[in-house]
Parts: C-alpha cells; sequence; structure tokens
C-alpha cells in the first residue's frame, strides 16, 4: 500500500460541466438526440466544447430558457412540449430523446422526469424518453456520462445469462479489440454499455460481471450493483499494466487461468513495450503537472510514472471515489501528492512555483501556459481518443511526448540564424 | 423556449468577457457555476492569446445553493481584488447566477473598495452577447466619466483649432471576438493619420480605465462597430456633446464617405481628394477584364449587422454582382439590414436560426455566398463557394498574416477573399467556351470539381421533393438530361428559372425543350 497524500482545495474552478459530455455520447449512440433544457450559455458551452461546426444537423440541440418560461413552470412544461414535438416531426429517426438538465432547469426546479413521464405516454413505440442533469452545480465534465448510463439503467431488461458487461464508452476499434481478447480468452458473452445504438440496450442481472473501463461511473456502478450486477475491481485499461491487470481481473471473474491470459496478451505487450520505447525516451524524467477535469487525471498519472518514468508533481481530480479508485491508487508510487477538487488560482502559483515539464489541463488554460514557457496537453483529447488497451499504449504516450517533442524542435538550434 | 442546434451569439456575460478582455487593468468577477469557465477557451483558443480573461468565477454548486452563496461572491471578490488589483471591477452573473437573485454587483459596492465598480445586469434569458457588450462597455463608460458630466462643457468638434493642435479622434468599438478588429484598428488609424487626425483613444480594445477617462480629449467619436459602440458613442453625444461618425469604412465607397464625413465634422479641408480611389487595388481590379466574368454573380450575405450591410454595398456597387439575399442575426440592427435589402429589392431575413439561413441559401441559388463559419458549412453541403465575412469567430479567422476588413487595405483583402473561392475569370472563359467537351461534364470542373458531385446530389434530392411539390412539377428524362449538361456553376440559376418559367405557363412537365424556351424567355 502506497503512502499516496490526499488533499482537498475549493474554490474557483476551470472545468467543463457534465453538459459537455454530450459531444461524445451523440457519436456514440447515432440513433439518440440530447436535447438540453437550459439557457443560451448551455447551448454555446456545447458548440464551444464541439469546436467545429462540421455537422450538418448535430444530434444535440438546446431549448433555451426565455423570460417567459421563467415565470411560470406550467408554461415551461408546454413549452418544452411544444420544442419536442418540434424535433420529433423534424429528425423521425430519433429513437431515444435525452432530456438533460442544466443549472438553471435545477434551480427554477423543472421537473424533466415528469415530463419525461408523460412524453414517454404520448410517444410510446415511438422514442424513448430518458432524463439525466449535466448541470454545472452537480456535475463535471465526464460525470455527465455518468448521469446518462444510470437513467438508461431502468430501461435495461433483466437476464439471468452470465456476461461480461463493458461500462464507460469507448472508441469503436478499441472495443472491437477488446471483444475479440475477450473471445480468444474463452469469453464470449459481451456486450458494451452504452451500447452503439441506443435501443439495444443489454439485458443484466446477477450474473453480468460488469468491467469498467472509465473511471467517472460512481453511480452507474451503484445503481448496476442494485440490479445484482458483480462489479470486478481493476485498474482501468490505460496502458500496458492496468489493461493487463485489467484482463487478469476479467479472467479470475470468468475463472480463467491467469496463464491463459498471459498467453494470449504477451505477444501484444511486447510488440506495445517496443512501440513505447522512443516515446519513453522523451517522457523518462520529465516533472508532470495534471489539472484536475477528466477523473481520468490517477489512470494517466500512474501509467506515466510507472511506464514512461515520469515525475509525478501533483495529481489533481474533480473528484475522487477512493473505492473506484482503490486499485489505481494501489500502483501510485509513494507520496503521490492527490488533490480533489480546485481552488485553479493556488493550483496555477503552484504549478509555477514547481516549472513542470508538462501540465495536463483544460482548454481554456492551455495556451497562457504556453506562453509562459509550459508544455501542455489538453484533457479533453483523453476523452475522444483511443487511448484504452494495450495496444493503444504507445499513442497515448504518444500525446504527451508530442508536445515535448514539438518544443525541442521550435527551439533547436541546427538551423543557423544570421 | 427556443431550439437551437447551433447558435451565432453567446449569453450576455460572455459579451461583458469581450469588453473585460479586451481591456487593461480591469477584472471582471462573475457569479457563475463552473461549467461557466468554458468561455475563457474562446479567448484562448479562438483568438489564441497568451493570458487569461480576467474573470474570476464565483463557481457555486447544487450544495452551496442551501447556504450562504451570497458569502461566497465576496470571498471571490475579495481574492480577485487581492490578487489582481484591478483598477476598474466589473462585477455580474450568469444565467444561473441570475435566478439566485444574490446580486453579487451591490454586495460588491458594500464591500468598501476604493476602485470604481461597475455592477453589470446583462438580463441573460432575453438578451444575447452582442448587447451585453455593447451594455459593458456603456456601462463602464458612463461609470467613469459620469462625474465629469456637470463640470464639462459641451465638446465642439472644432475645439482643436481652438487649441491651435491636430484635431483628435477616438476608435471605439473595436474588441476581442470581433471579427478581424485588431487590424481594422491599425488601417483606420493610418487612414486618419495620413489626413492628419490623430487617435485619441482606441476602446475596448487596448485601453485602461484612465483611457476610458480620457475619451472627452477627442473632439469626435468614431463609432467603428455599431454592435458595440453605439450606445456608448450616443451617452457621450447626449452628456459631452460629441458627435460621431455613423460610416462604416468598409469597402472603397463607405471609405471615401468614412474620411467626407469625419473631415465635415471636423472643418477639417480635404487635401488629397483624388488620390483616395487609388489607394486600393479594388476599384482597378474589379475593373480589369479578368473581372467581367463577376458581372452579375448572384450573392447570399448573412453576418453580423455591420457586416452584411457593407458586404451588400461592396458586393453591388463596387463587384457588379447582385445580391439575392442579405440578412442579420443582429436583432438590434434589424431596422438598418432591413433598409438595405430594401434597396436592393429583396427581403431581410432576420433570424437566429441557421436552418432558416440554409434554406433561404437553398432557395436563393446563389453563385457564392457570403457568411459566417455556419453559412460556410451549410454552403459546403449545397456544394457553393463561400467566403466568411463575419462573426461568429473560428480560428481561422484569426490570421496570422494582416488582414483587415476595413479602409484600403481591407477593400484588398476583401478584393481576394471574395473572388478566390470563385473560378478565376480566365479558367471560367474556358469552361464556358469548352462546355460540351467531355472534360467538363461532372466531375471534372476544375478547382471546383470535388463540389460538383454535391451539387449533383442536392439537385437530385430536390427533384424527389419537387415531384411531391404542391405545383407538381416534373422533370421528364430528356429534361434532366439537359439540365446535367449545364455547367454546374449555373445550373441551380437556370434550374430555378426553368421552373418558374414551367409554373408561369402552367407547364407540368419539363423536357428539353422547355429548358431552352425558358433560356430564350429570361434572356
Ligand atoms: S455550468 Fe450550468 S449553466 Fe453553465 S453551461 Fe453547464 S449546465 Fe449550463
Ligand atoms: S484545380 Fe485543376 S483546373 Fe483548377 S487550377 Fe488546379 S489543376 Fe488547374
Amino acid at each position: 500500500m502506497s503512502k499516496v497524500e490526499f488533499n482537498k482545495e475549493t474554490g474557483p474552478r476551470e472545468v467543463f460541466c457534465g453538459l459537455t459530455s454530450i459531444v461524445w455520447l451523440h457519436r456514440r449512440m447515432p440513433d439518440a438526440f440530447f436535447l438540453v433544457v437550459g439557457s443560451r450559455t448551455c447551448a454555446h458551452l456545447i458548440q464551444s466544447a464541439a469546436g467545429v461546426m462540421i455537422f450538418a444537423e448535430p444530434r444535440f440541440g438546446t431549448a433555451i430558457l426565455e423570460e417567459k418560461d421563467l415565470a411560470g413552470l406550467a408554461d415551461a412544461h408546454e413549452e418544452l412540449d411544444r420544442v419536442v414535438n418540434d424535433l420529433i416531426a423534424r429528425r423521425p429517426e430519433i429513437k431515444t430523446l435525452f432530456l438533460v438538465g442544466s443549472c438553471p432547469s435545477e434551480v427554477i426546479k423543472l421537473d424533466l422526469a415528469t415530463v419525461a413521464e408523460k412524453l414517454n405516454k404520448r410517444f410510446l413505440g415511438q422514442v424513448r424518453f430518458v432524463n439525466y442533469s449535466g448541470s454545472g452545480i452537480e456535475t463535471t465534465f465526464t460525470q455527465g456520462e455518468d448521469g446518462a448510463l444510470k437513467a438508461l439503467i431502468p430501461l435495461m431488461d433483466s437476464s439471468n445469462e452470465e456476461k461480461l458487461l463493458l461500462v464507460g464508452t469507448l472508441a469503436n476499434n478499441v472495443e472491437d479489440r477488446f471483444k475479440k481478447i475477450f473471445k480468444n480468452l474463452g469469453i464470449s458473452n459481451i456486450e458494451s454499455f452504452p451500447p452503439r445504438q441506443s435501443t439495444e440496450l443489454p439485458k443484466i442481472g446477477k450474473n453480468t460481471k460488469v468491467l469498467l473501463t472509465q473511471p467517472y461511473l460512481s453511480d452507474t456502478v451503484r445503481d448496476l450493483k442494485h440490479r445484482g450486477c458483480e462489479i470486478i475491481s481493476a485498474p482501468f485499461p490505460l496502458g500496458i499494466e492496468g489493461s493487463t491487470k485489467w484482463f487478469l481481473a476479467a479472467a479470475k471473474a470468468f475463472k480463467i487461468s491467469e496463464l491463459k491470459v498471459h498467453e494470449i496478451i504477451s505477444p501484444l505487450i511486447n510488440r506495445s513495450k517496443l512501440a513505447l520505447e522512443s516515446h519513453k525516451e522523451i517522457l523518462k524524467g520529465k516533472r508532470l503537472f495534471l489539472l484536475p477535469e477528466s477523473q481520468l487525471e490517477i489512470s494517466l498519472a500512474r501509467f506515466l510514472h510507472n511506464e514512461c518514468e515520469m515525475d509525478l508533481i501533483e495529481v489533481g481530480t474533480p473528484y475522487l471515489n477512493k473505492d473506484l479508485m482503490k486499485e489505481e491508487i494501489n500502483l501510485l508510487p509513494d507520496n503521490t501528492k492527490i488533490v480533489e477538487g480546485q481552488h485553479v488560482e493556488k493550483q496555477l502559483d503552484r504549478v509555477r512555483e514547481s516549472n513542470p515539464d508538462l501540465v495536463v489541463c483544460g482548454m481554456g488554460l492551455a495556451n497562457p501556459l504556453e506562453a509562459e514557457g509550459i508544455s501542455t496537453k489538453w484533457s479533453i483529447e483523453m476523452v475522444f481518443s483511443p487511448i484504452h488497451g494495450i495496444d493503444q499504449a504507445a499513442d497515448l504516450a504518444g500525446l504527451f511526448s508530442k508536445p515535448l517533442r514539438r518544443n525541442q524542435i521550435l527551439t533547436s538550434k541546427t538551423l543557423v540564424t544570421h | 423556449m427556443e431550439l437551437t442546434l447551433w447558435t451565432y451569439e453567446g449569453p450576455p456575460h460572455v459579451g461583458a468577457m469581450r469588453i473585460a478582455s479586451s481591456m487593461k487593468d480591469i477584472h471582471y468577477v462573475l457569479h457563475a457555476p463552473q461549467g461557466d469557465t468554458y468561455a475563457d477557451l474562446l479567448f484562448t483558443m479562438i483568438e489564441r492569446r497568451g493570458q487569461r480573461p480576467p474573470v474570476t468565477y464565483t463557481t457555486f454548486q447544487a450544495r452551496d445553493l442551501g447556504g450562504d452563496t451570497a458569502e461566497l461572491v465576496k470571498k471571490n471578490i475579495k481574492e480577485a481584488v487581492d490578487r489582481f488589483k484591478p483598477k476598474t471591477l466589473l462585477v455580474g452573473e450568469s444565467c444561473t447566477a441570475e435566478l439566485i437573485q444574490d446580486q453579487p454587483g451591490a454586495l460588491a459596492k458594500g464591500m468598501g473598495f476604493d476602485m470604481p465598480i461597475v455592477n453589470l445586469e446583462l438580463p441573460a434569458y432575453s438578451k444575447k452577447e452582442n448587447w451585453g457588450a455593447s451594455e459593458t462597455f456603456y456601462q463602464l463608460t458612463r461609470t467613469l466619466l459620469k462625474e465629469k458630466v456637470s463640470s464639462s462643457e459641451k465638446i465642439s468638434p472644432l475645439r482643436w483649432k481652438e487649441l491651435g493642435r491636430r484635431p483628435k479622434v477616438n476608435i471605439l468599438g473595436p474588441s476581442l471576438l470581433g471579427f478581424r478588429c485588431r487590424d481594422d484598428v491599425i488601417e483606420i488609424q493610418r487612414i486618419l493619420s495620413e489626413q492628419g487626425i490623430d487617435t485619441n483613444v482606441v476602446a475596448p480594445l487596448g485601453a485602461s480605465p484612465e483611457d476610458i477617462e480620457r475619451l472627452i480629449d477627442a473632439e469626435v467619436n468614431v463609432c467603428l462597430y455599431q454592435e458595440i459602440a453605439e450606445a456608448s458613442c450616443e451617452w457621450l453625444r447626449r452628456n459631452f456633446g460629441m458627435e460621431y461618425t455613423n460610416t462604416i469604412p468598409i469597402g472603397i465607397k463607405n471609405t471615401i464617405e468614412f474620411i467626407n464625413e469625419i473631415h465635415n465634422k471636423l472643418d477639417l479641408p480635404l487635401t488629397n481628394k483624388k488620390e483616395l480611389e487609388h489607394k486600393s487595388k479594388l476599384p482597378w481590379y474589379s475593373k480589369s477584364v479578368d473581372s467581367n466574368y463577376l458581372t452579375g454573380k448572384r450573392v447570399f450575405i448573412f453576418g453580423d449587422g455591420t457586416h452584411a450591410i457593407a458586404a451588400a454595398k461592396i458586393a453591388k456597387e463596387e463587384l457588379g454582382f447582385e445580391v439575392v439575399g442579405l440578412g442579420t442575426y443582429s436583432r438590434e440592427m434589424a431596422r438598418q439590414v432591413r433598409a438595405t435589402a430594401k434597396d436592393l429589392n429583396v427581403e431581410a431575413l432576420i433570424t437566429n436560426n441557421y436552418l432558416e439561413v440554409e434554406d433561404a441559401m437553398k432557395k436563393a441559388a446563389p453563385e457564392l455566398v457570403l457568411g459566417t463559419q455556419m453559412e460556410r458549412h451549410s454552403a459546403k453541403r449545397l456544394g457553393i463557394p463561400c467566403s466568411v465575412i463575419s462573426t461568429p469567430m473560428h480560428v481561422q479567422d484569426v490570421p496570422a498574416r494582416y488582414s483587415p476588413q476595413m479602409g484600403w487595405e481591407g477593400a484588398n483583402v476583401i478584393f481576394d477573399d471574395w473572388v478566390h473561392p470563385l473560378m478565376m475569370g480566365l479558367e471560367e472563359h474556358l469552361i464556358d467556351m469548352f462546355k460540351h467537351d467531355f472534360e467538363f461534364v461532372d466531375g471534372h470542373q476544375s478547382h471546383l470539381g470535388h463540389t460538383a458531385t454535391q451539387t449533383k446530389n442536392f439537385i437530385n434530392s430536390d427533384e424527389k421533393k419537387e415531384k411531391n411539390s404542391k405545383e407538381g412539377i416534373i422533370w421528364t428524362e430528356s429534361g434532366r438530361a439537359e439540365l446535367t449538361k449545364v455547367p454546374f456553376f449555373v445550373r441551380g440559376k437556370v434550374k430555378t428559372n426553368t421552373e418558374k418559367y414551367a409554373i408561369l405557363r402552367g407547364i407540368p412537365e419539363i423536357s428539353d425543350e422547355t429548358l431552352y424556351d425558358a433560356k430564350a424567355y429570361f434572356s
């Protein structure tokens, strides 16, 4: 057991709110639509987080509350009804409509659960309505996914069939890889949650063995437990070490021998170690500071220290579920400083004082830090890139070595200057 | 409730952030939940700024709501003042804080600071970004200058003569996240200085609170961007008698008119009137024979009020285009845009819904779109060339090179930016001459070859709908075959015209002959 130092910090934060999860969830489930019930700020947030305006018609939108909606809740319900009707008329291919609560809708106590219930009756057999909150007063960034998944659990039928359930959004190619490896191990009944179609929800029950792919799913895990699912305790499948232990934990739950696992994954491990070398050369001995945003920070810190030999200055996380993170924390080096929450100004003071070689942070902070001469990596890239699994370890390391390599190129003195 | 997929403007507090971030020695305490901090990235990523916006968010959470959020506000204000030591403090709230009614501005004022505090009340449920920017700039100007109102005499535009110095003006309106503002300021200052006019203050971009207090040292205000500066200019006129200019110097004619307007106000003789037209290449480039092909090109224009109006004038009078659509998302500028549209015989489109704009664009079947990034995407889908002329900002709209929109250089930039998405004259000419050559059937058209297939799809999918349309017009095999032979860049127009003709004549089916009849009729 390592002697990890836990700290809590409160103050002004610099993190995305839970609405941001929509940006990857809507790509995962193309038959779903995410309707935020919120303000112009909420609309602007997802637009800005989605970055480029590339979609013909995005599968998300905002029902923007206006002055008259605030005056009376009854009117707001009626208005929401109207907006939903318009939306469904326009997008008849939608199968699941998520009503996503925001700060304003929560503060005025708009009861989206009741609205969803009514709409479910009206659109029975056509569209399913689900509600959850992605508000910034309740959730940060990745926690929105936790809310969305938790909201789907009551819709999942029961089944006592033995299966492995991978929980948390993965890139499709990564998911396919995992399924293939599990099949080689002898686990053939594998499903994913969220599924690739919102209507194809896996059935769950007491023989469902849940393996988490993402660390930010506390509420989802709790509800899956309530439904009788068994949660396999494991670190997260980031890097060779995390992925190996993750496969081993699953194998153990399915009574598959360790030997078999090693037999199947050691060629992958060898290949991946080789690929990791060139990145390790750059990362080794470099000092890393992780600002809180995605809740992936602890797993990333573990990978970057244990496999890439980086030194950890501080590991920030917006929220810490010690239970879910137990296996990860055990793998951290002694005296790792974990800081839950944030006071962005004080944290930035510590960044400057410690003069790190690389900072993992949100997009709002990256350029200002670069301007101060500190290399950065955006946390949001971690939730969009395929980074999970043994095969992706080098790619994951590459996300961090690239900014350092770039700085080397740009400051190199090989060109003669006059 | 308004359903939005993409929006042209952010909430009003983002407008306030634009003012705060544009200026020096100002700090903005924003009562807001953590997620609202996304707005920082508009400045650090889109504008590529190397500094964080000078904004402290109170970051209240659900668990704070039962307790004392007011205390949280005060704590954050105190910390921000201690840390950043601003010369002026802006205090405001985002949409969520507005609902919990802590009145942070009033709280700040009760805290005993000696710096000026501007209490921003920006109704988030009825107003938007540009309004928020305008109101913030206005409140700031008013707060910093209100003590001088009574003591000051009305400022005559001729004061410079009495004082025996060159006339001085303020340039008001440019801000961060404004379209090419940084370069516009340089261009306009250069033009003014050539005319013997000094710049007193540029605000908000680059100004400090002291600069705002110095605004009244100038004789006249240049209202460079009405969306942001008009309210302040009007207040300065009412309270200090300062006159302000109305012409936005985008395009040659407007730049000349702008120079004339300011000279008239200042009673300054125009020394080099004849030279003006030759300051920019646009007039000659536009006259050169290569530009013949620009004649009557159908353009669709949509953007903020200032840029859309200016674009319409340039398109028609300086490039010889035909404006087939004009609109804006700036409701505050609706009146002016409507007036311009009326002059051009088109109906102004005032909307916040980009899908409506896309529909209008489709209907107008233009050959060029001048719009925002949103229209760029719509145009791409329709296979129409497009140039971006207005906010909302995209990282592409913050180019590294000098590329103003205003003044002489701005006109050069506009000529290039608008014409390059089209085919060059000679190229189009050749295609026209050889249009029956197999090279020029679909998929083989020059630069725009890759979009041609999209054009075809767009027409095909339109045809499907068309069959079910009220008019019930059907394109026969021969009609459709003939239509595909028409070069893609005029195909939309030919199609619309032919259908118009068919409806006019009550022809239910369009054959190749109908197409030629229509061509003869409209030529
Ligand atoms: S923090 Fe709240 S108000 Fe702000 S964007 Fe997120 S949900 Fe909307
Ligand atoms: S796209 Fe083809 S036709 Fe056009 S300039 Fe290039 S090479 Fe020539």
